[in-house]
């Protein structure tokens, strides 16, 4: 198929940037969005064009590292990553634009590429269970009745990707943190830092200028891992019971 | 300066088959002797112990954050070192063990099937075709059962049962149910609680983070490591980081094939920057091929996704009879017309044999011209994964409960609905049992550089079993080398060093010489064409099955293509951004290198082995041969100069507690 590209090109994180428009034509449909970029990089390469940046590792959905605003939607038009959207999706004639996650609190780098320090900085703040190596337990001390664990393990998914923001119109990472919140307080070795960890994580969140929750929902829709928004009603839950215990 | 790299046409004099030279053996002086099980306390014991007080004043690098990185520097950090982490991605939560789908084995033996320490280290000797240290694997078996205690502390939430205790699954052939996991996302969840710990200790002021850096040489001063030279891939700056020791924990190198399942930054440049300052490279050519990959499925393809191989447990794999019929429906080709070739050369183990067994089979009914799907250059290279009898045997809610995620995965990346077509499955190049020489305490040849993790060769000889990656990871960060390294920092502090010391300023020259010599070349041909080219040789030559004429062909081939990519290569931008064009030339120039240093490893090699098969070497009716009496060894390769050759040093395998036995499968 042939497409017309439109796409976000930024040489740096302060300089201007602009939508510049690229036609691409012999694009099969079972490329992946990312390889029908990595042929637009061969061209503009031989053509003595610098290519593109964007980021990736993976390129199988799980490390979290790809992530394009596909004309308008986080990762395009399916509930799955960029690197795991193909061109099936698309069709002959199509224009499509692609620009990065657009939030303060992940500034733009280079083109497509953002810098999204700050989300590891809310972990930093008490996204974390405190077990020095060497520590622990015998792992059997501690039963987990099945449906805890079952529910950590869902939110557990999460793999930090950024798309709750980029598609949030507040820019807020309450998605993403909720997750976190809710992984680790289902379980028993989640409860002595419980109060603390959400107090810290959310006073680092708002530092760090992501924006408040107003109950759109665009953040669930836009998650590849299809994580619900009820693990923003459990991180509130817990604020409210972590500050009126007087953490 | 370093930057050219052909080796001459004619071979030097006295070479080995024209290609090597043979140096002293070498062998491992930190394994305390006696009854296995008592090892590794003796040499905990033995290691000298570092005063808490003292901690803080010894600096530790650490690149790479993966199970073996992230674990080895939360570690460290909590111990109260100077710990400085480096990754090239832009969180640590992001290196490549987070892809892991299976799960991770320990000798816990909660299912008292018979189970047992012992039994997980036997196993593990005999997955690996014999071709692996006793006295290491023990350990890795005997602190497998710390890892579940360590990471269900963290929160790593495992699968469990109705009871509220873990679960366990049998993997990868193995007749116990040792196998922890959860669901399809095993590497993910440890991945993050290392992760989590180690940002923990970058709150705590232990570790320092420096994330999108690449490492691009190591710091040798006075025969010890002492830091490392890194790019800021964000500013282009060149940095000078010293330490009293260096760890790499930098993972594998199987994207020296192009594609392969892991990530595709994935490098072998930590590791062989350092093997070029000295570090001995153990078994290169030790790769793993698995047998349930999706299959390529044009020239566009970038990299290859794993399917697990629990898969092989329900599904039933074959081609057709005949050749004719590799391009019709394959609901439409009759059962009698079908080859279910596994189940007919191994009766007894039929789907579920080894992986290496599987993925020979699958490329040698390619070869004959009938395999399945586009054709990818001459050959459909493609066999069907078939649930059909699945289906009709468990119904489909079964099916999806079992394996629904692989299968929307599979639907996802092919557009085809494994409920009513029967999947397209393919070997592809997963893990390197290769990597840098280490000995008992994980020390390279080099002193004060440690290597950890997939980077190192150490636990899985010649073949890995499933579920054993994540094991010797975590074992190695958590667990063995914050006790080794204590032996090592114990001597230290070492001399203060600062940039001007000649060794490092030069190192810093060497980085800098490299980066401008990549850009100002301009030629015709981008990075990736080279990178398709090498991986095409490789994948061809010194893949499934090697064979001498090939290897030497391979050899020439690499040589070839090395010396024109310093001549050709185009690489656009400049080098005080990001530029990430820079950063795969660098990255391809060494597996240039290293290609090479992979066939001569095979060609030496004479014999049938785990992962790979020598067309040499062979039983009569086909099946791999191994040849205990010449290639009980490990090879160790030296560096031999720019335009020397390798230096090959022997480490006798010594078996004390397993026999030695050719693996049968018939
Ligand atoms: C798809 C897939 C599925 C797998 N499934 C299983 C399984 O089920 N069970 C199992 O046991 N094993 C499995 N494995 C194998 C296992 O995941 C890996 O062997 C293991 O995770 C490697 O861990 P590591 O810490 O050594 O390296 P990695 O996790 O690869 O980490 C490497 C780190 O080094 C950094 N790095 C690399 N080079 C540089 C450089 N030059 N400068 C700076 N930083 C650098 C990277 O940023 C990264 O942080 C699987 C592998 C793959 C690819
Ligand atoms: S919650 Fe979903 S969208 Fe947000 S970071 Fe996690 S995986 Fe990505
Ligand atoms: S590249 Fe890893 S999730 Fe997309």
């Amino acid at each position: 198929m042939n497409l017309t590209l439109k796409i976000w090109r930024q040489a740096g994180p302060t300089t201007k940037g602009e939508m510049v428009t690229y036609p691409v034509t012999e694009i099969s449909e079972d490329m992946s969005f990312l390889e029908m970029l990595d042929v637009l990089n061969e061209q503009l390469n031989a053509r003595g064009e610098e290519p593109i940046a964007f980021d990736s590792d993976c390129r199988e959905g799980i490390c979290g590292m790809c992530g394009l605003m596909i004309s308008g939607k986080a990762h395009g038009p399916e509930v799955t990553t960029t690197c795991q959207l193909h061109m099936r999706s698309f069709s002959d004639g199509d224009e499509i634009t692609v620009e990065p996650w657009r939030a303060d609190a992940f500034p733009v780098i280079k083109d497509l590429v953002v810098d999204r320090s700050s989300f590891d900085r809310i972990i930093q703040a008490g996204g974390f269970i405190s077990a020095n190596t060497g520590s622990a337990p015998e792992a059997h001390s501690v039963p987990v009745p099945k449906d805890k664990a079952d529910r950590a393990f869902m939110a557990a998914a999460c793999i930090g990707c950024g798309a709750c923001v980029a598609a949030c119109p507040n820019a807020s990472g309450m998605l993403f943190m909720g997750a976190k919140i809710t992984h680790l307080g289902e379980l028993p070795q989640g409860q002595p830092e419980r109060d603390a960890r959400v107090v810290n994580m959310v006073s680092q969140h708002d530092h760090e200028g992501f924006g408040g929750c107003t109950n759109i929902g665009e953040c669930s829709s836009a998650c590849p891992k299809e994580i619900p928004l009820d693990v923003i009603n459990q991180l509130n839950k817990d604020l409210r019971g972590a500050l009126m215990r007087g953490e | 300066m370093t930057t050219t790299s052909t080796t001459p046409d004619s071979p030097l004099p006295g070479l080995v088959h024209g290609l090597y030279a043979e140096g002293e053996p070498i062998r491992d002086t930190k394994a305390p002797t006696g009854p296995i099980d008592r090892r590794w306390n003796t040499r905990k014991f033995e290691a000298s112990l570092v005063n808490p007080a003292n901690r803080r004043k010894l600096s530790v690098i650490i690149v790479g954050t993966g199970l073996a990185g992230g674990a080895a520097a939360a570690t460290l950090g909590e111990a109260g070192y100077n710990v400085k982490s480096f990754c090239y991605q832009d969180s640590p939560r992001r290196a490549h063990s987070i892809a892991a789908q299976g799960g991770i084995n320990a000798a816990k033996n909660y299912k008292e099937d018979g189970d047992s320490v012992y039994r997980l280290f036997y196993d593990t000797v005999k997955g690996g075709d014999y071709r692996s240290r006793e006295s290491n694997v023990y350990r890795l078996a005997e602190v497998s059962t710390n890892i579940i205690d360590q990471c269900v502390a963290q929160g790593v939430p495992f699968a469990r049962e109705y009871g509220g205790l873990l679960d366990n699954r049998s993997f990868g052939g193995v007749q116990v149910s040792r196998t922890f996991y959860a669901r399809g996302q095993t590497g993910q969840q440890l991945l993050i609680g290392a992760y989590q710990a180690l940002e923990r200790q970058v709150a705590a002021g232990t570790v320092e983070m420096f994330n999108r850096h690449e490492m691009l040489e190591v710091v040798v001063v006075d025969g010890k490591a002492r830091g490392i030279i890194a790019r800021d891939l964000v500013t282009g700056e060149i940095e000078t980081h010293l330490a009293d020791a260096v760890v790499l924990a930098s993972g594998g190198y199987g994207n020296v094939f192009y594609l392969s399942t892991n990530a595709m930054g994935s490098n072998v440049t930590a590791t062989w920057r350092a093997h070029r300052k000295g570090a001995y490279f153990g078994n290169p050519c030790y790769t793993q091929i698995h047998p349930t990959c999706i299959p390529v499925a044009g020239e566009h393809q970038s990299k290859l996704t794993l399917m697990s191989e629990s898969l092989r447990n329900d599904g039933r794999i074959w081609v057709p009879k005949n050749a004719a019929d590799c391009e019709k429906d394959p609901r439409e080709i009759p059962e009698e017309d079908r080859d279910y070739y596994l189940e007919r050369i191994y009766p007894s183990f039929g789907n579920l044999v080894p992986r290496d067994i599987a993925s020979r089979q699958a490329k040698n009914v390619c070869d004959e011209g009938r395999g399945v799907g586009p054709k990818v250059g001459d050959f459909r290279r493609g066999v069907y994964l078939d649930f059909t009898d699945a289906l009709k045997r468990m119904s489909a809610e079964a099916v999806a409960e079992k394996y629904g995620n692989l299968l929307d995965m599979y639907q996802r990346i092919t557009g085809e609905n494994p409920y009513e077509v029967p999947m397209r499955i393919y070997p592809a190049v997963h893990y390197t049992m290769g990597g840098l020489w280490v000995d008992y305490d994980l020390q390279s040849s080099i002193p004060g550089l440690f290597v950890t993790g997939e980077a190192n060769f150490s636990d899985h000889g010649a073949n890995r079993l499933g579920a054993s990656a994540l094991m010797q990871g975590l074992a190695d960060g958590y667990f063995v080398l914050p006790h080794t390294i204590r032996d090592y920092l114990a001597k230290g502090p070492f001399d203060k060093l600062d940039e001007s010391h000649e060794a490092v300023a030069e190192a810093r020259a060497s980085v800098d010489a490299r980066v401008a010599k990549l850009l100002s070349i301009n030629g015709d041909r981008s990075v990736d064409s080279f990178h398709k080219e090498l991986g095409n040789i490789m994948w061809e030559y010194c893949g499934m099955e090697r064979s001498e004429e090939g290897l030497r062909k391979a050899i020439d081939l690499i040589r070839g293509l090395r010396d024109e990519f310093w001549r050709n290569v185009k690489v656009l931008g400049a080098a005080d951004t990001l530029n990430q064009s820079l950063e795969k030339a660098g990255r391809v120039a060494d597996f240039l290198e290293l290609g090479e240093l992979m066939c001569i490893d095979a060609l030496h090699r004479r014999e049938s082995c785990g992962g790979h098969f020598r067309a040499e070497s062979q039983t009569e009716d086909g099946e791999a041969l191994r040849h205990d009496d010449e290639f009980a060894y490990v090879a160790a390769w030296e560096w031999g100069g720019q335009d020397g050759a390798p230096v090959l040093h022997k480490e006798d395998l010594v078996y004390e507690f397993v026999e030695l036995k050719q693996r049968s499968y018939k």
